[in-house]
C-alpha cells in the first residue's frame, strides 16, 4: 500500500509542479503583452485615474478622433502622420502601411504603438471600424464619462468635433 | 399580416415551451405517463411554430417588407435576393430567431432519433431542452422582437445588410456556428436528465456521444468558415485575430473537443463520469456565455455587430440561472456518481484524461485573456487590451506536449500498458517525420526553433497515427469511427503545419504602386495592371488588376475597393489565387494621388492547410456519427420499446 501512496504523492506533486511552471509562464506572457489604453489628454496629462503619465517607448493603445487637416503622407511611401484628440490636446500618430478602409477626418480611431516622445506615437497597427457612426467604446466613455453609452443612439458623438 | 403571423407564432411558441419545460419533467419525476407523453407533441408543436415564424420572417425580407423595422435597418430592395435572405440572420434579432430555431430543430431531431430510448428518459431530456428554449424565446420575445413595426411611418427603403456580411461565407457561417453552439445543449441536456434521474451509465455517455460528435462537428465547420471567411473579406490577410468574439466561439470548441474525449471513456470504460458531465455543462454554458459576450456589446471587438445593454443584461441573468441552476444540481449529485473502474497510470484513460487537462488549460487561458480586460475596466484600473502574441505565445508553448500525448495515444492500451511496447512504432514514425520536416525545412528554410518545431510534431502527428491505423487494420476491420479519430487527427497536423508555416514563411509587404509598376516579393513578380469602375447590384466599386508572373506561370488577380452606397461604407475584396502549396493575396489600400494605390500584396504558403485541416476534423466527426453503432443506436424506425 505504501507503494501505491508514494505514486499518488509523486503524482500529485508531478501535478503541482506543472500547474506552476503553467501559471507562471502564462503569467509572462501576460505581462509582456497587456496594453493600457490612453486617450490622447490621458498621454499629455496623465490617465484620469491614477494620473500617471506613459513612459517613453511604452507600447500602448490610443484612442482619439483624427483631427481635421491634419493627415500628411509622404509622397513616396506608405508613410502618414496624423494627430487625434479627445478633449484637448493632441497627438500625433506616425503609421506605415495602409490605413483602413474607414479611417476619414473627424472619425474615430484605435491604435497600437510606442510612444517615441511625450506626444507622438508610432503605430505598428490603425483600426477603424466598419460602421459610419462607430465610436470605440473606450473613446465614447471617455469623452462622455458615460458608461455603456450606444455611440449612434447619441446625437453628440457621431462624427463631430468635440 | 405576415409579420403578425410570424410574431405571433413566436408567442404561441413561448406557451408551448413553458408546457414543455414543466409538464414532462414533471411527468417523469412522478411517473405520470399521460404528462410524459405530452414531450414529444410539445417539440413537435414548438418546431412547427417557430418554422412559421422564422418563414415569416424571410417573407418580409424577400418581398421588402420595409414596414418591419428589423427589415428595414439590415436590407435594401437592390440588394440580391439570396443576400436578402441571408439577412435574416444578418443582425441580432434575427440571429436569435435562427439561434431558437436551431434549438427547436435540435430537440426534434432527439424526439425522432431516440425512440429505442426509454421513454421517461427522453422526456426528461425533452423537457429540459424546454426549459433553455423558454429562456431564449423571451429573450428574443421581450427584448428583441424582430416584427417590430415602424408604423405610421416607414422608410420608402431599407438601410442596406451590413456590407461586410454581403458574401457567400457569411450566408452560412453563423446557421455552422450556431448549430455548433445550440448543438451542445443537447449533451447538456442529456447530462442534466442523467443527474436528475440519477442514471449516469454508459448508456447515456453512448446516447450523447452521436449528439456530441455533430454539435462539435458543426462548431468545426462554422469557426473554420470564419476565420477563411475573415481572411478574404477583412482585406487584411488574416485568419485568427484572438479577438474576443472568436475566442468567445473558440472556448466552447475546446470544451467540446474535451467533452468527446472523456465521453469516449465514459462509455468504453465506464470511468470520468463525473467529469464528463462537468464538461457537458461547460461547454454549453460558454456557447451562452459566447452568446453573452457578442451580443452584450460589452467587449471591444471588430466583428461585434449591433449590441446593447439591456439585452446583456438579460443574457447575464439567464445565464447565472442556467449555469448556476446546473452547477448546484451537479453539485448536489455527482457526489453519488462512482467511477469503480480501475487503470494503471500508464494507460489509454490517464492520457485521454491528461488530453482533457490541456484542453481545461488552454479554455482557462482563453477565458482569462478574453475576460480580464472587461474585469480591468470594472474594477475601475482603466482599459486594457491583451494582444494577438500573448495568445500566440502560449499556445506555441502548449502545442508542444499536447501533441506527444495526441499521437501516443491512440497506440495505448486501455486501463494498462508498457511504454516499451510502442517501441515498434518508433522507427517509421521518425523516418517519416524526418523526412517530411526536412522536406518542408529545405523548401522554406526555416530557421526558426519554434517554427520548425511545429512541423516536426505536425508530422509526428501524421507518421504516429498512420502508423497506428496500419497496426489496427492488420487486427481487425476498422468500424468508420475509428477512421473518424485517425482523419480528426490529421486534421490537427494539417492544422499544425499549416499554422507553422504560414507564420514563418509568409511574406507580405505594403507598397505605393502606380499602374504599370510591379513589386517583387520572393521569386513572385506583381505587376500593377490597371484600375477600372465597375458596377454591382448595390456597389460601385474600383477593380484593380494584378497580373503575377514566377518563370513561366502567370497568374491574375482582381482586387476590389467597394463602395456602398445605401451605408456609404467602404468594403475591401481581396484578390486570391488560391494553391494547396501557397496563396497569392493582393487587397487595394488607399487611393492615393496621381492614380498611385496603396497595395497590399502576401505570399502565404500552406495557408490552405488551416482550413483543410477543420475540414478533415468535421469530416471525422462525420464518420464517427456514421459509425454503425451509433445508427443501431439512433434508428429512428426499427422497434420500439
Amino acid at each position: 500500500m505504501i507503494t501505491r501512496r508514494q505514486k499518488r504523492f509523486y503524482t500529485i506533486m508531478a501535478l503541482f509542479a506543472g500547474l506552476a511552471l503553467t501559471v507562471s509562464l502564462v503569467l509572462y506572457a501576460l505581462s509582456e503583452n497587456i496594453d493600457l489604453f490612453y486617450t490622447p489628454s490621458e498621454i499629455i496629462n496623465g490617465k484620469n485615474e491614477t494620473g500617471i503619465k506613459p513612459s517613453i517607448g511604452q507600447r500602448l493603445r490610443i484612442g482619439g478622433m483624427v483631427v481635421e487637416g491634419s493627415v500628411k503622407r509622404d509622397p513616396d511611401t506608405l508613410l502618414v502622420e496624423f494627430k487625434v484628440t479627445d478633449t484637448g490636446p493632441e497627438v500625433t500618430i506616425s503609421y506605415e502601411g495602409i490605413l483602413p478602409d474607414l479611417f476619414r477626418e473627424g472619425q474615430g480611431i484605435v491604435a497600437n504603438g510606442h510612444l517615441i516622445d511625450s506626444n507622438t506615437v508610432e503605430a505598428f497597427e490603425v483600426l477603424a471600424k466598419h460602421d459610419e457612426e462607430y465610436m470605440p467604446p473606450e473613446l465614447a466613455e471617455a469623452m462622455k464619462g458615460i458608461k455603456h453609452v450606444k455611440p449612434s443612439e447619441n446625437p453628440a458623438l457621431q462624427g463631430g468635433q468635440p | 399580416m405576415i409579420p403578425e403571423i410570424g410574431h405571433f407564432t413566436l408567442l404561441i411558441s413561448l406557451v408551448f415551451a413553458t408546457l414543455l419545460g414543466t409538464v414532462p419533467l414533471i411527468g417523469a419525476q412522478k411517473n405520470i405517463a399521460a404528462f410524459i407523453h405530452l414531450a414529444k407533441p410539445l417539440v413537435w408543436g414548438i418546431f412547427a411554430l417557430l418554422s412559421i415564424s422564422l418563414f415569416c420572417l424571410a417573407w418580409a425580407f424577400y418581398f421588402n417588407d420595409f414596414s418591419v423595422y428589423y427589415v428595414a435597418m439590415n436590407s435594401n430592395s437592390a440588394l440580391p435576393w439570396y443576400y436578402r435572405l441571408s439577412a435574416v440572420w444578418g443582425a441580432h434579432e434575427g440571429s436569435l430567431l435562427l439561434w431558437v430555431w436551431i434549438l427547436a430543430l435540435w430537440t426534434l431531431a432527439v424526439a425522432i432519433f431516440s425512440r429505442r430510448m426509454d421513454e421517461v428518459d427522453v422526456a426528461r431530456v425533452l423537457s429540459v431542452m424546454g426549459i433553455i428554449a423558454i429562456g431564449f424565446l423571451a429573450f428574443v420575445i421581450f427584448t428583441s422582437n424582430p416584427f417590430e413595426r415602424t408604423f405610421p411611418s416607414f422608410p420608402v427603403d431599407g438601410r442596406d445588410l451590413n456590407p461586410l456580411l454581403q458574401d457567400i461565407g457569411l450566408i452560412i457561417h453563423p446557421p455552422m456556428l450556431y448549430m455548433g453552439y445550440v448543438g451542445f445543449s443537447v449533451a447538456f441536456a442529456f447530462a442534466i436528465a442523467a443527474l436528475l434521474a440519477g442514471k449516469l451509465d454508459s448508456t447515456w455517455a453512448r446516447w450523447s456521444r452521436p449528439w456530441t460528435l455533430a454539435a462539435w462537428g458543426f462548431l468545426t465547420a462554422g469557426i473554420t468558415l470564419g476565420s477563411w471567411w475573415a481572411y478574404y473579406e477583412l482585406g487584411w490577410g488574416g485568419w485568427w485575430f484572438w479577438d474576443p468574439v472568436e475566442n468567445a466561439s473558440f472556448m466552447p470548441w475546446l470544451a467540446g473537443t474535451a467533452l468527446i474525449h472523456s465521453l469516449a471513456v465514459t462509455e468504453k470504460r465506464n470511468a470520468f463520469k463525473s467529469w464528463t458531465v462537468l464538461l457537458a455543462i461547460s461547454a454549453f454554458s460558454l456557447s451562452l456565455l459566447g452568446t453573452f459576450l457578442v451580443r452584450s456589446g460589452i467587449l471591444v471587438s471588430v466583428h461585434a455587430f449591433a449590441s446593447d445593454p439591456t439585452r446583456g443584461l438579460f443574457i447575464l441573468i439567464y445565464l447565472l440561472i442556467v449555469i448556476g441552476g446546473a452547477l448546484t444540481l451537479y453539485a448536489v449529485r455527482a457526489s453519488n456518481v462512482v467511477s469503480s473502474h480501475r487503470y494503471k497510470l500508464f494507460s489509454r484513460e490517464v492520457l485521454l484524461f491528461v488530453n482533457n487537462i490541456f484542453l481545461v488549460a488552454a479554455l482557462l487561458v482563453v477565458l482569462l485573456g478574453t475576460l480580464l480586460p472587461l474585469v480591468h475596466k470594472e474594477i475601475g484600473l482603466g482599459s486594457i487590451s491583451i494582444g494577438a502574441p500573448f495568445f500566440d505565445r502560449i499556445a506555441s508553448y502548449w502545442v508542444i506536449p499536447f501533441a506527444i500525448v495526441l499521437s501516443i495515444a491512440p497506440l495505448v492500451r486501455w486501463k494498462q500498458d508498457k511504454l516499451s511496447r510502442l517501441k515498434g512504432s518508433l522507427a517509421p514514425a521518425i523516418l517519416i517525420t524526418a523526412l517530411i520536416s526536412l522536406t518542408v525545412y529545405l523548401t522554406f528554410n526555416i530557421n526558426s526553433f519554434i517554427h520548425l518545431l511545429g512541423v516536426c510534431l505536425a508530422a509526428w502527428i501524421f507518421a504516429m497515427t498512420a502508423y497506428e491505423l496500419v497496426i489496427s487494420r492488420q487486427k481487425t476491420k476498422l468500424p468508420l469511427s475509428h477512421w473518424g479519430m485517425t482523419m480528426a487527427h490529421w486534421g490537427f497536423a494539417a492544422l499544425v503545419i499549416g499554422v507553422a508555416v504560414t507564420q514563418f514563411a509568409s511574406k507580405e509587404e505594403d507598397v505605393r504602386l502606380m499602374p504599370g509598376e510591379s513589386v517583387s516579393l520572393n521569386e513572385y513578380n506583381f505587376k500593377f495592371i490597371d484600375v477600372k469602375q465597375v458596377t454591382g447590384p448595390n456597389y460601385t466599386a474600383y477593380k484593380g488588376s494584378f497580373l503575377v508572373t514566377r518563370g513561366n506561370s502567370e497568374y491574375q488577380l482582381h482586387a476590389e475597393k467597394r463602395y456602398y452606397k445605401v451605408q456609404s461604407n467602404v468594403m475591401t475584396e481581396a484578390g486570391i489565387d488560391a494553391g494547396l502549396w501557397r496563396d497569392l493575396y493582393v487587397s487595394l489600400g488607399e487611393n492615393l494621388e496621381n492614380g498611385a494605390w496603396a497595395v497590399k500584396v502576401h505570399v502565404k504558403p500552406f495557408v490552405r492547410w488551416l482550413w483543410l485541416g477543420g475540414i478533415l476534423m468535421v469530416m471525422g466527426s462525420a464518420l464517427c456519427i456514421a459509425d454503425k453503432r451509433y445508427r443501431r443506436v439512433l434508428s429512428a424506425s426499427k422497434g420500439q420499446i
